[in-house]
């Protein structure tokens, strides 16, 4: 389990078929805001393939400045994304 | 047929209804016709049920949130244990979580990876909001998006953009507009959009002030 508040990075990877995560969060770090439960791997019910066990699923909330070179909008603003466990690295505490 | 990504990944098709796509489904689903898999009845039968749903459900729950707090706080802890109470077939759905805007954050939902969309309370997603314009473009610069929209927001407000990437379906609770008070549930539910649901515009002022 990753704890709330942990921080993360969402693996840059790549395989073959459906990545359940968006290419724009790649190699982006967040911070875990909730576990959200678990469900069955949906890059396996793709295709068709039983999706067990189920995988935990987070949200995770990314800064926008971090995302976006040049952000326009205010320092503040943020991007909440739900994220299954498989893709995210836990990072040591940093102060 | 459920809300998963798998079953309607086909953004394409949204945007350009001429596409392979349809012919393409229309063989699959003669096919599951022919074979018996399920009946044109039952299609039928479904669509009607997705008609049936609309964005007015939604603005019932929000009214009733703005004038019954402990509604509005079990709504926010546990949107899918309310919407079950309340008749809602969640049962092949993906669970509901609504969020809340304040003079502090301001939510917006989109989901980039397809169209995900709270269909089981809201019915149907508008247009716009399956275009890859707005998916692209409300991630990365979601306050010229939401300027589009009408809405402007003092640079002290959080814009939160919640990207609807997997197993849940986000509903936003607008902010009450001033000048209410005196309303009951039925006209504030009026002042509801389904825009307001998605967090692209704020709830509509009451007429007249």
């Amino acid at each position: 389990m990753i704890a709330n508040g942990a921080r993360v990075r969402v693996d840059d990877r790549f395989h073959a078929g459906h990545h359940r995560v968006p290419g724009y969060l790649k190699g982006r770090e967040g911070v875990v805001t909730a576990c959200l439960g678990r469900f069955p791997n949906p890059e396996a019910l793709a295709y068709f393939r039983p999706g067990g066990p189920p995988l935990a699923l987070y949200q995770v909330r990314f800064r926008q400045a971090d995302l976006w070179n040049g952000y326009a909008g205010g320092p503040a603003d943020t991007l909440d994304a739900d994220i299954y466990e498989h893709w995210l690295q836990p990072l040591e505490d940093r102060p | 047929m459920n809300d998963a990504h798998a079953a309607h990944a086909h953004p394409q098709a949204a945007d350009d209804p001429s596409s392979d796509y349809e012919p393409l489904e229309r063989a699959i689903r003669e096919l599951l016709v022919e074979k018996g898999v399920f009946t044109a009845e039952a299609i039928q039968r479904r669509i009607e049920a997705m008609d049936g749903l609309t964005p007015a459900n939604g603005a019932r729950l929000v009214a009733r949130a703005w004038t019954d707090p402990d509604f509005k706080a079990r709504l926010l802890e546990d949107a899918a244990g309310v919407l079950a109470e309340e008749g809602y077939e969640l049962e092949h759905s993906p669970t509901v979580r609504v969020v809340e805007n304040t003079g502090r954050v301001h939510n917006v939902i989109v989901c980039t990876l397809c169209s995900c969309y709270p269909r089981m309370v809201l019915g149907l997603p508008p247009a716009w909001y399956k275009k890859k314009a707005y998916r692209a473009r409300v991630v990365r610069e979601p306050r010229a998006v939401l300027a589009e929209f009408g809405t402007a927001l003092p640079a002290d407000v959080e814009v939160r953009v919640h990207d609807s990437t997997a197993d849940l379906r986000y509903i936003v609770l607008p902010r009450r507009p001033e000048g209410t008070e005196d309303m009951d549930e039925d006209a504030l539910a009026a002042l509801v959009t389904r825009d307001a649901l998605i967090g692209a515009a704020p709830a509509r002022a009451p007429e007249g002030r």
